[in-house]
Parts: C-alpha cells; sequence; structure tokens
C-alpha cells in the first residue's frame, strides 16, 4: 500500500495551499480532485478581483488558481485528478483511503488528512418554491458553468433570486452575453454580497435590486415560462396580495452557500452548527486527530486570498503532525457576533500568532471588538462599521493573555448606544 | 455632493465626493486608490471586462479572456462585440495576447488561462 504523510482531498484553491505548504515543509504528499483539471471552481470565475489581498493584484479566477497550479508543479506533490474518494477509515497511525479512478479502486495510507472539499450551493429545493419542475431553475454556479466553461447561454430572459455574490457576478455576466437579466430579488432586508458587487454588477447595467422580495411559484411544463414575485415582511413570511408574475425562461438561485463536510461527517468530524464546518483549533485541526480543515469546507469564505491562508496553515501543520496530545479551551463568541473560526485553542500548540476570522450577525456602525481572558480585556479592536457578507481576520497573540486550562475566553461586540 | 461605492477592493468603502472638475474634494476612503476611483468616475469612468472567446477545441469551447487596462465605461459593448468576433484555433497561454489594441483604446484583450496549452499536449 501507497505511503502518505499528508493526503489532501480537493483541488481547489484550499488544496493548492495546503499542498505546497505540505511539501515545503517535508511532508510526502498526496493531492487528490475529482474533475480532470486543478482550480476547483476558480475556472468558472472568469471576473477579477482576486488576489488583491495576497498579490497586490486585481486577478481572474483562472489566473489566481493557475499561479498556485504551477507552484505545485515544482513540488513533489503527488497529483491524482479524475480520482474520487469513497472512504476513509482510521488505522494504525493515521487512514486508509479508498480511491475510485479511471485505474479502478485503490486504497492509499495516510498519516494526515487535509479536507479541502470547498462547498455546495443551496438548491431550489432547499429554498422550497412552490410548482411544477421545468428546466431552466439554475443556481448561478450552474449557470455560470455553462457560461464560462462550455460557452452556452442558459438564459435569455431571467430573474435572479438572491444577492449573493455569484448571483451578482452572474447578472452582469449575463447581460454581457447578450440576456436580459430582469432583477435581482432579495427576501432579506439587506443586500449578501459584497457592496463593490451591487455597484459594479447592477447598477453599470442598470439591473434592479429588489429588497424583501422572493420567488413564491414557477410556471412552466417543460421550460420555465414565468415565476411569482411576493414581498415578504421581517420574518422573510410572503405578503399576500403582493404577488406579481414575471415573464422569464430562467430563474437563477443564489441563495447561500454551505460547506462540503459529507467525509467529514464520516469519520466523526464536530461540526458547527454556525459555520457548517469543522470546529477546529488555531492549527486549523479538527476534533479528530489528524484531521485538518481549511478553506470553504471550513467556513464559508468572501475571498480567496484567506482560503488560500487556511489551506497553507492547515498543509504546514498537517506536514509538522506527530500524534502530540492537545487541550482545548473554547473561544466563547457573543451573540453580535455570527461565528468565528477557529473556535478552540490548542494550549500545547504555539499561539502566539493566530489567526482568527469573524463575522458579525448584523449590519453594526461605530462598534468595539473585545476579547476578554477570564473577565478581563487582553485585546480590543474598533470598528467603523461590520458587515455580515465581509469576513473580517486579525492576528492575534493568544500566548501573550495567560489563558489557562479553564480559562474563559470572550470574544464580544459592544455597539455604542445612540441615545 | 454625490456618494459612491469604491470597487477597488472588496472593503468597499462608502465614497463622498464634493466639488466639480479640478476642485473634486473626496472623502470617506481609507486608502489613495479610492481618492484615485472617485475622480475618475466623476470624470471618465473606467472598468475592466472579463468575458469568453470561442475556440476550435471541443473539449474547450471557450477561453476566458479579460482587457489588460480598464477601458472606458461607455465602450464596454462595442468591445465584447470585437472579442465575440474571434474563434481561437491555436493554443495561447496566460498572459498571451488575443487581441492588440482593441478598437485603438491602447489595450490588449489577453488570454487569462494557459488551458488550451493543456488541450494540445492531451489532443
Amino acid at each position: 500500500m501507497q505511503n502518505y504523510d499528508v493526503t489532501i482531498i480537493g483541488g481547489g484553491p484550499a488544496g493548492l495551499a495546503a499542498a505546497i505548504s505540505a511539501c515545503q515543509n517535508g511532508a510526502k504528499t498526496l493531492l487528490i480532485e475529482r474533475e480532470a483539471r486543478l482550480g476547483g471552481i476558480l475556472k468558472q470565475c472568469i471576473h477579477d478581483g482576486f488576489g488583491l489581498v495576497r498579490f497586490g493584484e486585481k486577478l481572474s479566477g483562472p489566473e489566481y488558481a493557475e499561479r498556485f497550479m504551477d507552484e505545485v508543479e515544482k513540488t513533489d506533490c503527488e497529483i491524482r485528478v479524475l480520482t474520487f474518494v469513497t472512504r476513509i477509515k482510521r488505522m494504525n497511525g493515521g487512514f486508509a483511503v479508498t480511491l475510485v479512478s479511471r485505474d479502478g479502486v485503490q486504497t492509499v495510507q495516510s498519516r494526515t488528512l487535509v479536507l479541502a472539499t470547498g462547498c455546495r450551493e443551496r438548491t431550489a429545493k432547499q429554498v422550497a418554491i412552490h410548482g411544477t419542475r421545468p428546466a431552466g431553475v439554475f443556481t448561478a454556479g450552474t449557470a455560470q458553468h455553462f457560461t464560462n466553461l462550455l460557452g452556452e447561454l442558459p438564459a435569455k430572459k431571467c430573474v435572479i433570486l438572491g444577492s449573493g455574490d455569484i448571483g451578482l457576478i452572474m447578472a452582469r455576466r449575463l447581460t454581457l452575453e447578450g440576456a436580459e437579466v430582469i432583477g435581482v430579488y432579495e427576501a432579506k432586508s439587506t443586500p449578501s454580497g459584497l457592496t463593490r458587487n451591487i455597484h459594479q454588477c447592477l447598477h453599470d447595467y442598470q439591473i434592479p435590486l429588489y429588497l424583501s422580495h422572493t420567488v413564491t411559484r414557477v410556471f412552466g411544463q417543460d421550460r420555465l415560462e414565468k415565476v411569482e414575485i411576493s414581498r415578504v415582511d421581517e420574518s422573510m413570511t410572503p405578503i399576500p396580495g403582493t404577488e406579481q408574475i414575471i415573464d422569464c425562461d430562467a430563474l437563477i438561485l443564489s441563495v447561500g452557500l454551505i460547506p462540503e463536510n459529507e467525509l467529514a461527517e464520516t469519520l466523526g468530524v464536530s461540526l458547527s452548527a454556525a459555520t457548517k464546518g469543522p470546529i477546529c483549533d488555531g492549527q486549523l485541526m479538527s476534533s479528530q486527530e489528524g484531521i485538518f480543515s481549511c478553506g470553504n469546507a471550513l467556513h464559508v469564505n468572501d475571498l480567496v486570498d484567506y482560503v488560500s491562508e487556511s489551506g497553507e496553515l492547515a498543509g504546514k501543520n498537517a506536514a509538522l503532525y506527530r500524534g502530540q496530545s492537545r487541550d482545548w479551551v473554547d473561544i466563547h463568541t457573543g451573540k453580535e457576533l455570527l461565528y468565528c473560526v477557529p473556535q478552540k485553542l490548542n494550549l500545547q500548540a504555539d499561539n502566539s500568532e493566530i489567526v482568527l476570522y469573524f463575522r458579525s450577525r448584523d449590519v453594526l456602525n461605530d462598534c468595539r471588538l473585545t476579547l476578554t481572558v477570564d473577565g478581563k480585556e487582553v485585546f480590543a479592536k474598533k470598528y467603523r462599521f461590520l458587515r455580515p457578507p465581509e469576513m473580517e481576520r486579525l492576528t492575534l497573540d493568544f500566548s501573550s493573555y495567560g489563558i489557562r486550562k479553564n480559562s474563559d475566553i470572550r470574544l464580544e461586540i459592544e455597539v455604542k448606544d445612540d441615545d | 455632493m454625490t456618494e459612491l461605492t469604491c470597487i477597488v477592493c472588496p472593503r468597499g468603502c462608502s465614497l463622498r465626493v464634493d466639488g466639480e472638475g479640478d476642485s473634486i474634494t473626496v472623502t470617506g476612503n481609507a486608502c489613495k486608490r479610492g481618492e484615485a476611483f472617485a475622480v475618475s468616475e466623476m470624470l471618465h469612468p473606467m472598468r475592466t471586462i472579463c468575458t469568453t472567446v470561442r475556440t476550435s477545441f471541443p473539449d474547450a469551447p471557450v477561453l476566458p479572456v479579460r482587457v489588460s487596462a480598464e477601458i472606458p465605461k461607455d465602450r464596454i459593448f462595442d468591445v465584447m462585440r470585437e472579442i465575440k468576433k474571434v474563434t481561437l484555433t491555436k493554443p495561447v497561454a496566460r498572459g498571451e495576447t488575443v487581441i492588440e489594441n482593441v478598437l485603438g483604446l491602447s489595450v490588449n484583450v489577453i488570454s487569462e488561462s494557459d488551458l488550451l496549452l493543456h488541450e494540445k499536449r492531451e489532443g
């Protein structure tokens, strides 16, 4: 049986970064990708804006991914494409990973695992739209796949439900290709996507954005013919009497992303209800010894730069892992926070440079983030605004905060009183 | 007074622009690029476009391309029409020019990917 130090599942931006850093840290590394080409979803993200944090340049998705692909080619990493992981079992000193490829079924052995499986789009079935089941109802990612990889325009006249970034990007993309985008409808009262995308994708092309509206029914037998749009109240419940019918041949959904953790679950990895990704420590190790998580499988990122960053960290720590024991303490989050990653600290590890990502639950202005240890404030930072679609990142020296085994660590946001 | 959202980086600063012509003042920007964006946006808005060109390769029917630098916002659809005229029959590398000096705008349309190089190797 072939033996590896680190096996990385998923060859998107997180997996590529993990592979490079695992190799750089001396590990015998295997990278597994189910598609024919590395790069993950970036292959179809042909718009620019990637890599500003990391490279200080506005790159397109393929350009960003191929920089990492060029890097990984220079390492000793073994890469297997068109290969799918069907099963992983824990065994003495590591894992037995069963692979299916054109060569058949094979099992390899690995000391550690890095799960870089990315995320999936929420589908029409998960947002409960009534009516028939005609062709023409796509997720934004599927529409993007048709347009940017297959060169086929999936709509002539479409409605977009949800204001996530991919939906906004596709509104612009379809307009450029000559389709008519009637509008973007968002059930929430605030947009889900980045503000700059509202401007450069919608305003630039005079595409209207309707907040507090949703699609309540679809019509059509073989192909979508029309949709029913309703206003919704604060609890996102449709308001009777506000229905309007819109003729269109496609409904494109951009209603959220969910980390893909089916493999993780079969391995007994504990997932967070808030992120839907593995609960992990500052080294990105999950609740299971030797299993690391990164990228959008860990939590949905809005910038690929941070996906790569977490991949690098997971790859490095997997390479350096030798079965050391761990002592976990919780980082508790206040109700103003949607989540923070990591959720735990391992007191046995070097915590002097921990990267902490967090999102606020609501749009907040003039607020102050505080970190307290056993009731004592050890760190604070003021923010002019915090918005849930925009993830924040901090590097903190947790080793200097006097944290002990039973310490109470709290990350909270104080909002300035208006009175 | 005009309010803009800066599109230079994901931070997306809310900008306030006062004055006209040479006496434009910008506030709300976290960096210098925001000021430059606001001034450009008031005088001659510029954008990049990213799209695809047709190819003759069956397994890669389109290749992603982009403009090498910003173009005037009001020429976006003119440039799209030029790009649609192209069908690539030979592989081009990432960064290589697909259309030189498109519509005399002093900007090239360049490949975003090495995709077709691999097609050649496998084909």
